[in-house]
């Protein structure tokens, strides 16, 4: 089970200047424990706990096939083989 | 240094003050690793605010989509101050997540939706330091070198 997963700039320190890395998982939140494994310290930078509970940061962007990970259920949001996974920043201030 | 031409200039300024008193944002893209500033894009503040800006999801997106297709990056990142200075927010700051890009802050605070000067500063945002550089203002970019 492979999932391609696009890395912003601001990331590529985790994944040694690659655009893009594959990693596995039936859900998200397996996915990105996946990442982890092979590039530590990125689970840091996309995840933070919220009264305990682990939720996507709010200034991280993640797509599956295009779409809007909240709108599919967030870090449950359900992977299979052949997913495109898109990490972006949000482009944000004040 | 940041070098646009007076085309883009003019365009993220009159963004500004059309957006004004909500906050205007938007890019500049240009070919990844030239550092120019080709083609401005308008982004929608998702957030419709006079202190905050953030770009809409999908446009997000969209937008780069496009420029991964086309092997293009933010040159530019703008948005409009309207009531503080035309210098990053300590947000402003938090969440600058381009390391490549110039980081544009337009003040509309004095004329607001009017004519008159604004503020227009440039600056680097990387790894929560901020460092203010010139901006040159040109009739045309020099034309693409082919290497």
């Amino acid at each position: 089970m492979a999932i391609e997963v696009r890395i912003p700039t601001i990331l590529r320190t985790y994944t040694d200047g690659e655009k893009s890395v594959t990693g596995q998982g039936a859900d998200l939140s397996s996915l990105i424990d996946d990442l982890e494994s092979s590039h530590p310290g990125i689970k840091e930078r996309l995840i933070d706990l919220k009264d305990g509970k682990a939720d996507l940061r709010r200034f991280v962007n993640v797509y599956v096939n295009d779409e809007d990970v909240r709108f599919l259920g967030g870090l449950e949001a359900s992977l299979s083989d052949g997913d495109q996974v898109v990490v972006l920043p949000a482009v944000a201030g004040g | 240094m940041l070098r646009l031409d007076r085309a883009t200039y003019d365009g993220i300024v009159a963004h500004a003050r059309r957006d004004h008193p909500d906050e205007a944002c938007g890019v500049v893209v240009g070919p990844a690793g030239s550092d120019r500033a080709e083609r401005l894009v308008e982004m929608v503040n998702a957030a419709g605010s006079p202190t905050f800006y953030e770009f809409d999801s999908t446009d997000l997106f969209q937008l780069y989509k496009e420029m991964d297709a086309n092997d293009e990056e933010p040159v530019v990142v703008y948005h409009s101050h309207t009531a503080t200075a035309a210098y990053p927010s300590r947000t402003d700051i938090g969440l600058a997540m381009e390391p490549n890009a110039h980081y544009v802050l337009v003040g509309t605070r004095e004329h607001g939706n009017n004519d008159g000067p604004v503020e227009f500063r440039s600056y680097r945002i990387i790894g929560g330091e901020v460092t203010e550089e010139e901006v040159e203002v040109v009739a045309q970019l020099p034309a693409r070198s082919n290497t």
